[in-house]
């Protein structure tokens, strides 16, 4: 019941957006939807990027507070470059605060791979982000994802560097990836465990191979014309 | 007769604004807007005329030609007469009339320097113009340049005004007066609810859904209508999807804008391709757009496109009022293309001819960004800063507290963070010119060369994977980049992007060229 209420509303908002992308009238109903994705974990950028255009537009009316939400909602939903769409819009001198400076610095990290420097600096700055339930699981996600793209078989260190899991509950991680995404683990030659990432196009370029050769269609109808 | 003037002359915001003393001094030489010359009177005569009789040809003629001689001829310093002065002759039609005061404000504009005051009743004008358009029934058929033209204006207006009252050091009290009462002109939520609301009214979104389905004619008309209606509401909102994309790229808004444009299909020739201006502000907006998103591949494809397209039509548009700005644009987008192919090196998409300019004009630009060291930086802030948008800070001016000037605020934030981006990838290209020597190599061995340790290489390698694969708009991953790996422990497969050479499209390219030589030499009659 309560779900289907949260669903409802989310529903009327997404609409509110739709219909008055430019109506300064909306900013407190997308301010509320901003905390209902913290709280429900739900996210919609399209809402987010509205509200800070309207931020941009009033700087008067700007909650320093919820642009601190969007920012973190942003990084949680890397790889989209969602975090740069909103810095886009938001004053430089309002970058300057000490709260965004620090989510600038992390999003850089997360931008150059450095999860083991990631980790240290969230880890000081938990305050700001343990409020937002689902952050860390969320940046594990995009640190999955980046490994995907480059390993077919990453090391276990580098692996549980990347996600912050160590040890035993790295062994209970590695299990229910392995029960649920096909993870494998292997014995890496005389030396550590190595994990095999699940397939994709990227991780296995060849598979890509086949497409990518091809020759559009409309590039072949060019020459119809010179074939009859 | 429209955007003769220069949008961005030169480096960043470098057009003067002499608004308060210069502005004036066409007026006070001479300039009585209240008489007629029987030219003009002859002009406007036809013009509404043929404007009734919905002669788009004639109206074309008169429109492109007329008024840009007439204008060279006879008013080169001073405004064309006044709305009121020339109303008489044609009925006091009020469309006409508004009609002709966009036109005389466009020449203002264009060829003198706009008043605080003049800026604030073109907006008037707009904003009455546009109401009519959108509540009553418009019944004329008016050429697609000039549809084109009336939004392009607006959104520069828009843009030149924001640059404007950006600018609060030198306004006299008397401008400054004038901003505070007048603070709804050119309010950036009216210019984007007027776009919107064109975009609407006009239904442009579903009548291209139905085009699509076969049920109804849009492109193969031009968005004419020859069963008697009106193309100007829905040709208004077809441009104003064009125009929606440029001011969020002002704003630096790229995803908004992007879906703006969503509903025409920039993959194929289309309506936005047949005015010239037209097809070249889009793909500018959508490709500089893209470059932002990291959807380098996309940027390319689409600049190239263009590019070639210019570099063989341009000699067809050397007398079109237009033609600076089709070079400027031109000259932007070349600069553009090297910021994109030096952070994401291809050369499947990039055609011959384009390449050739590409090289003479950047070449060593190429080279120098191609280093990624502090003179690499300095060359892409400077393509950058050429070839980006006049960016604008759309809220409205604080005028109580010391004047400042904020007008370079939008672009130095843009700017900041493009160069933050380009900073994050600086190590790529050193680890991509490696890569290319072997077809597998171990990170220890890489490490070395490279000078780094193994983990930070790691990381190096792993954010040349993250950075050349983009999110696109449905929130697919798309691989960007031609040289590809992956890795297994810790030994590196290079995927050789030699191997996957494409010659499907330079066979086909070479068919066409034939056919052309062959066509071109049948035609040739020997004596």
């Amino acid at each position: 019941m309560g779900r289907e209420l949260q669903q409802q509303v989310s529903f009327t908002v997404e609409q509110l957006v739709a219909v008055n992308p430019y109506n300064p009238d909306i900013l407190a109903d997308l301010e509320n939807y901003v905390n209902e994705q913290v709280l429900s974990q739900t996210y919609n950028l399209d809402a987010n990027l509205c509200l800070l255009r309207l931020y941009q537009f009033e700087p008067q009316r700007m909650s320093i507070q919820i642009v601190e939400r969007i920012l973190i909602k942003a990084l949680m939903a890397m790889p989209a470059q969602d975090f740069s769409l909103c810095l886009f819009l938001i004053p430089e001198q309002v970058q300057m605060e000490e709260r965004f400076k620090t989510l600038i610095v992390l999003s850089h990290y997360l931008e150059t791979s450095r999860f083991h420097q990631f980790w240290e600096e969230a880890a000081k700055n938990r305050h700001i982000l343990e409020v937002i339930p689902g952050f860390e699981q969320a940046i594990q996600a995009y640190a999955i994802h980046v490994l995907t793209l480059t390993y077919q078989k990453v090391p276990r260190p580098v692996l549980a560097e990347a996600i912050n899991i160590e040890g035993l509950s790295l062994d209970k991680f590695l299990e229910y990836q392995a029960a649920n995404n096909g993870w494998v683990l292997e014995k890496g030659g005389s030396r550590t465990q190595l994990v095999v990432l699940p397939r994709n196009e990227f991780n296995h370029p060849e598979l890509r191979k086949n497409t990518s050769d091809g020759i559009p269609l409309e590039h072949v109808t060019r020459i119809f014309p010179v074939l009859v | 007769m429209a955007s003769s003037y220069d949008y961005d002359d030169g480096l960043y915001d470098s057009r003067p604004y002499p608004s308060s003393a210069g502005g004036q001094q066409g007026g006070d030489l001479g300039y009585d807007p209240n008489f007629v010359p029987d030219s003009v009177k002859t002009f406007v005569v036809h013009l509404y005329r043929y404007i009734r009789e919905k002669n788009v040809y004639e109206i074309l003629q008169m429109y492109e030609g007329s008024f840009q001689r007439l204008s060279e001829r006879m008013f080169r310093d001073s405004p064309w007469p006044s709305v009121e002065a020339v109303a008489p002759y044609v009925d006091n039609d009020h469309v006409f009339c508004l009609l002709y005061r966009e036109m005389w404000f466009r020449h203002v504009y264009a060829r003198l320097s706009p008043t605080g005051r003049q800026r604030v009743d073109s907006w008037d004008n707009y904003c009455s113009l546009f109401s009519v358009v959108l509540h009553g029934v418009v019944n004329m058929q008016l050429p697609i340049l000039w549809l084109w033209d009336m939004v392009d204006e607006f959104v520069y207006q828009f843009q030149s005004y924001c640059q404007y009252r950006a600018k609060l050091k030198n306004k006299t009290e008397e401008e400054l007066q004038l901003l505070k009462q007048y603070d709804q002109a050119w309010n950036v939520y009216g210019v984007l609810n007027y776009l919107q609301a064109l975009v609407e009214k006009s239904m442009i979104i579903q009548i291209l859904e139905r085009e699509k389905e076969g049920l109804e004619q849009f492109t193969a008309t031009d968005g004419y209508d020859y069963q008697g209606g009106s193309n100007v509401l829905k040709m208004l909102g077809y441009y104003s999807m064009i125009g929606l994309l440029r001011v969020h790229c002002l704003l630096g808004d790229y995803h908004t804008g992007l879906k703006c444009l969503a509903p025409i299909d920039i993959s194929q020739q289309g309506v936005y391709t047949t005015v010239i201006g037209s097809h070249i502000f889009t793909i500018y907006h959508y490709g500089f757009a893209n470059l932002m998103l990291r959807r380098y591949v996309e940027a390319t494809r689409e600049f190239n496109k263009i590019l070639l397209y210019i570099l063989k039509f341009k000699q067809y548009h050397q007398k079109s009022p237009q033609f600076d700005q089709i070079l400027k644009k031109n000259e932007q987008m070349y600069a553009l293309l090297a910021i994109c192919l030096s952070l994401c090196p291809q050369t499947k998409f990039i055609e011959e001819n384009v390449s050739a300019q590409l090289k003479e004009k950047y070449n060593d630009k190429m080279l120098k960004m191609q280093r990624f060291d502090d003179e690499a930086y300095a060359v892409f802030d400077e393509l950058f800063s050429y070839a980006c948008p006049k960016f604008i800070t759309p809220s409205a001016p604080a005028l109580e507290e010391p004047l400042i000037n904020y007008n370079q605020d939008a672009y130095r934030l843009q700017l900041k963070l493009f160069l933050y981006e380009v900073k994050q990838q600086q190590l790529l290209a050193g680890v991509r010119n490696y890569l290319k020597l072997y077809s597998t190599i171990s990170i220890a061995k890489l490490a070395t060369y490279m000078e780094v340790d193994e983990a930070t290489l790691r990381t190096i390698l792993m954010t040349y994977k993250h950075k050349m694969h983009a999110v696109d708009s449905d929130g697919k991953i798309i691989c960007n980049s031609d040289l590809d790996f992956f890795i297994i422990d810790d030994i590196i497969h290079v995927i050789d992007p030699k191997a996957r050479k494409l010659h499907g499209d330079y066979f086909l390219r070479q068919i066409l060229k034939f056919e052309e030589i062959i066509a071109e030499l049948d035609r040739v009659k020997l004596d």
